[in-house]
């Protein structure tokens, strides 16, 4: 068989791959999202106790890989009794990772606030809350836009590390697909393609929002 | 006596091991003008961001309009509400109108109703000259205007007090002046009580009631603007005065 | 009888095995750093020149590293040099070339994006004196450069650490491809052993990166106070 012809018998296969790496991504960005803007706002209200809970969480999941965070939930957990499916183990492990790295953008952002923003806020007399509502909150998360729009594109390419708990996801696919067929030239070439297909557009579009926001927020 | 809006006793200041401000005494009466004059490095920003609880002070006390100010946020945060403050670098919300940004202290700190204070603002918009800007963004201003606006929200708030930090130090010479002329007009016209630290000597003649002098964290003199200007008490005064070129 | 699994860690040579598979791990981080640290300065410093048709070069190779997820960039290797280019590489050789030319273009962007944020009128200066473009860069901007970059550079070191963690999957006797070896063959009298198995590859990986990324936070935060003043 031609090349072509090997490429275009797999393309059902990998449209389902493509799909569920998608899926899989936006549950776990928009999770990540929520964890991470938790983690951060107690954090930066040094919540009693749970600011500190959530600093380990985030040094935890920041400073270990998702591979073994994955084995964690996929293989160790059943011992505890605690059992879920791959593509559970999957989305849990990859909010447990995404998470801590969106707090630490959330966080970034607000400590990135320019101290004299944070001083004529006081001058005018806000309170703690004001401060964060009209001054510090609005401004970090535009400076927080770019570290986010890193992380979405961290995170999707972090689900081709599913392929170690089979879930057949893009990444899956193709090393299934080589395994059966041996055609690895083929099968790698769409895989890549895929992946610049999900992201190319994704990172301009995200540029964009960048820039847009900046100006929205700076004017520069 | 005059009621005095502020008095400082005894305040000590270390930003870890470095001993910055020594054993502060002095007092504002109600309707005077201030300057704080000094070198570089001599701690007159770190002195007047003390007095609106911007920098912590570890000894002394600050007392505001007869009471004394417990050092916590929650106090200063009260107290910031009668004191204006203007910075160096102004400082407006980028991510808010000139309107909101001025109508900010106003509406959400003292909860004044949003119509009325902002037919307040457009008043003191127009005595700055700047009534045409309320719907622009701070970007869209030069930094004379910028500051203009600063002092603008800074007295939106009804202050009994101000305190301007080398408000025109990163101004372009030409803006200089319209912005002093604003400092001038609040302590002549409106008897406004304030601190001002500047490097500007002409303009520090012009407006002082009384200098306070500082070197290495210490007050060295505290003498009525004439007297300071014409015949200064201590010799590192006259020799401060001699290098400004004015 | 079924021991409580924390003995698996302690009995025959396990402990020293799964060390052995650590250093394995390091070393490949190590290598790769070391070699993609420098690749990537120099493809750094030539992203900042005037040559249009090498910066389109480069860039190409940023993205391409940046789009590709690593555990492809490790098959496309893993099946591609042997099969057309007829280049055998042993799988720990061949990871550590990836993760070299990953890092050298990560760290391309690194070197790029602190040189051109080195002001202008420090380059006009140096130029102003009469440095050529060697001088330049050698006593003015990489020198100042190099405050900005320090941080990032931990920050993708703590990355290439963890990212380590997939050369299981091309077969390279790593840490945990070693604990799987563990797992599996006390799978029967130690059933609760891959709790602690795992848990000491996640520990492990943990201590060495939390030091590196508490350090580079903790220049990040130097920085930004002496930038504000």
């Amino acid at each position: 068989m031609s090349s072509w012809e090997i490429i275009q018998q797999s393309l059902p296969m990998f449209e389902k791959g493509f799909v569920l790496t998608l899926w899989l991504s936006l549950i776990g960005i928009i999770g990540s999202i929520i964890v991470g803007l938790i983690c951060s706002l107690l954090q930066y209200f040094k919540v009693p106790v749970f600011h500190q809970i959530a600093t380990i969480y985030v040094e935890i999941s920041r400073n270990t890989p998702l591979l073994i965070q994955l084995f964690f939930l996929y293989y160790a957990f059943p011992v505890l009794g605690i059992k879920f499916s791959a593509q559970v183990c999957g989305i849990i492990g990859l909010i447990f990772l995404g998470g801590s790295y969106m707090a630490e953008g959330f966080t970034g952002g607000f400590n990135g606030v320019a101290k004299g923003q944070v001083e004529s806020g006081k001058a005018i007399g806000l309170s703690r809350w004001q401060l964060a509502r009209y001054v510090v909150f609005p401004q970090g998360f535009s400076l927080s836009v770019p570290a986010m729009a890193a992380n979405v594109i961290f995170l999707i390419k972090e689900t081709s590390i599913f392929t170690v708990i089979a879930i057949p996801e893009l990444t899956n696919t193709a090393l299934d697909l080589i395994g059966m067929y041996y055609r690895s030239n083929e099968y790698l070439f769409v895989l890549v393609v895929a992946y610049a297909i999900i992201l190319i557009p994704l990172s301009i579009i995200l540029t964009l929002i960048e820039k847009r926001v900046r100006y929205g927020s700076f004017g520069n | 006596m005059a009621d005095k809006i502020l008095q400082v006793e005894h305040l000590e200041k270390y930003y870890q091991k470095r001993h910055v401000l020594h054993d502060i005494n002095f007092s504002v009466d109600k309707g005077e003008v201030v300057t704080l004059l000094g070198p570089s490095g001599s701690g007159k920003s770190t002195l007047i961001r003390c007095l609106n609880g911007l920098e912590a002070y570890q000894q002394g006390t600050i007392m505001f309009e007869g009471e004394k100010v417990q050092p916590n946020e929650k106090t200063w945060q009260q107290i910031r509400q009668k004191i204006g403050m203007v910075f160096q670098s102004y400082d407006l919300f980028p991510n808010l109108t000139v309107m909101d940004n001025i109508l900010l202290g106003p509406t959400k700190v003292q909860k004044k109703d949003r119509n009325s204070a902002s037919q307040e603002a457009v008043k003191l918009l127009q005595r700055v000259g700047l009534e045409d800007y309320q719907d622009a963004y701070p970007r869209q201003l030069s930094g004379g205007q910028k500051q203009r606006i600063a002092i603008v929200r800074a007295l939106a708030l009804h202050p009994d007090f101000m305190l301007f930090d080398e408000v025109t130090a990163s101004l372009d010479p030409e803006m200089v002046r319209g912005v002093l002329n604003i400092i001038g007009d609040l302590a002549n016209k409106d008897h406004m009580t304030m601190i001002v630290v500047t490097h500007e000597m002409n303009f520090a003649q012009e407006i002082a009631d009384r200098v306070l002098f500082l070197e290495n964290g210490r007050i060295l003199e505290q003498t009525p603007s004439k007297t300071f200007f014409n015949k200064p008490q201590t010799d590192r005064a006259q020799q401060f005065l001699d290098s400004m070129d004015f | 009888m079924a021991h409580s699994g924390i003995s698996v860690l302690l009995e025959g040579t396990n402990f020293t095995r799964l060390l052995g598979g650590l250093f394995v791990t390091i070393k490949i981080a190590a290598v790769a750093l070391i070699t993609g640290l420098i690749l990537g300065v120099i493809l750094g410093v030539l992203r900042t020149f005037k040559n249009r048709l090498l910066r389109l070069i480069l860039r190409l190779y940023l993205e391409f590293f940046r789009i590709v997820p690593t555990v492809v960039l490790l098959f496309l290797f893993y099946y591609i040099l042997p099969r057309q280019l007829n280049f055998n590489l042993p799988a720990d050789q061949l990871a550590t070339l990836v993760f070299a030319l990953w890092v050298a273009a990560e760290m391309s962007d690194i070197v790029r994006g602190a040189l051109i944020s080195v002001p202008k009128h420090q380059r006009e200066s140096g130029l102003a004196i009469g440095l050529n473009r060697y001088q330049l860069y050698r006593y003015v901007l990489i020198p100042q450069a190099m405050t900005l970059e320090i941080p990032a550079t931990i920050n993708l070191a703590t990355r290439v650490i963890k990212t380590t963690s997939l050369l299981m999957l091309i077969s390279v006797m790593d840490v945990i491809n070693v604990g799987q070896q563990i797992i599996e063959a006390n799978n029967h009298t130690h059933p609760t052993g891959v709790f602690w198995v795992y848990g000491l590859i996640f520990l492990f990986y943990f201590l060495i990166d939390y030091p590196l990324s508490w350090w580079a936070k903790r220049l990040e935060k130097r920085r930004l106070e002496r930038a504000n003043g």
